[in-house]
């Protein structure tokens, strides 16, 4: 099964975005998009969006994207509700929401299921040990991704150091390291900006 | 009644705090259902967390799991929906307004400033994971081994959890 890239590249971004989804077309979009995404859906997503449906331009769905990602919350829920809204409004949010989360949240009920029935036999739970591991890996990986990807790395990278210190070795409380970091870090980002923006205008 | 109201405002003031999305904030959930609630052990945690990885989807049905686990499907709906809802309503609302937007300089702000926070708490949820799994040094390995099949081959991520499933049956974890 080969997986989409979510880089973009010249002949996508030569297509330009046509139709424009109702809240039944959006269902079923983000439900096939829910369903095929073993570990991250992000891909099949960008698949669905700018290569087999062309709801979005590359572009476009970068922007989108980019947004979704740096706003808490699940990433692809927060992207199925930026396209619902801007197709048709709280109603299509509610579709593409509905249509990525019902398959699989039935889905993750029946695991459960299984899991409280045979969680108890040992060959079970050294698999599900190994997995786990290998979990944490994909996590950090995608954190290593991430990180590769911030913008001014010499600046902003220690502060990354600073918050991954504080809650693995100090044990801070989340929110504390997350909305005090948030604090330090826009601050600088907003001098830098109205720096740049003043340099500009000179 | 006040179980399914204490999992749904558990994780519907986790949801503010994702940045990263959900994998970003599973030593937080860790630290409500096992440390404060005690609604499971870490082995029951670690485990829900194995079998979310291994399940289609997005990667929050860790959510949805924990939620059934600790009080069938209605505390999976009342976890799935407060993890989800908070941040829906204020995407929704971004982008009813987006082209008002684009040109202030807050946003550019935020964008460039979380980024560098979110590395270090998705950094940080995976080291957790792997710490509160206990693993010894053939455990590690296969954590380092990941991270580096997963950066530097273009395995579907589906073979390698395949792999770790193999490794701990055969017990070389």
């Amino acid at each position: 099964m080969p997986v989409p890239q979510t880089s973009d590249s010249v002949a996508d971004s030569a297509v330009t975005a046509r139709a424009v989804p109702g809240p039944a077309a959006l269902f079923r979009g983000f439900a096939r998009v829910g369903l095929s995404g073993f570990g991250g859906v992000l891909p099949w997503a960008r698949r669905l969006l700018v290569e087999t449906e062309r709801w979005l331009t590359a572009e476009e769905f970068n922007v989108l994207l980019g947004l979704c990602q740096f706003l808490p919350g699940p990433n692809v829920i927060n992207l199925a509700v930026a396209v619902g809204v801007r197709c048709c409004g709280w109603r299509g949010a509610v579709a593409g929401v509905l249509g990525l989360m019902t398959g699989p949240f039935l889905i993750a009920l029946l695991l459960g299921l299984l899991y409280a029935r045979y969680g108890e036999i040992p060959a079970v739970q050294s698999m599900l040990y190994g997995v786990t591991l290998v979990g944490a890996g994909l996590i950090i990986a995608t954190g290593i991704r991430m990180g590769i990807n911030v913008k001014q790395r010499a600046v902003y990278l220690p502060f990354a150091a600073a918050a991954f210190i504080a809650l693995v070795v100090l044990h801070w409380p989340l929110p504390v390291v997350m909305i005090g970091g948030a604090v330090l870090t826009v601050s600088l980002s907003w001098w830098q900006l109205a720096r740049q923006a003043r340099v500009v205008r000179t | 009644m006040s179980l399914l109201l204490d999992l749904f405002i558990s994780f519907f003031l986790v949801a503010f705090v994702s940045f990263g999305g959900a994998s970003a904030v599973i030593p937080e959930f860790y630290r409500i259902v096992v440390t404060e609630h005690g609604w499971m052990d870490a082995r029951v945690f670690t485990e829900l967390f194995a079998i979310a990885q291994a399940a289609p989807g997005p990667n929050v049905l860790i959510v949805t799991l924990i939620g059934q686990h600790v009080d069938g499907w209605q505390g999976a709906l009342a976890a799935t929906v407060g993890m989800c809802l908070p941040m829906s309503l204020v995407v929704g609302l971004l982008f009813k307004h987006w082209d008002r937007l684009q040109d202030w300089r807050g946003r550019a702000a935020i964008q460039l400033g979380v980024a560098p926070l979110a590395v270090g708490l998705v950094l940080a949820s995976g080291t957790l994971i792997a710490h509160s799994a206990m693993p010894g040094w053939a455990g590690i390995s296969l954590v380092v081994l990941t991270v580096w099949l997963s950066l530097r081959s273009r395995l579907h991520p589906l073979w390698l959890i395949l792999l770790g499933a193999v490794f701990g049956f055969t017990g070389l974890v």
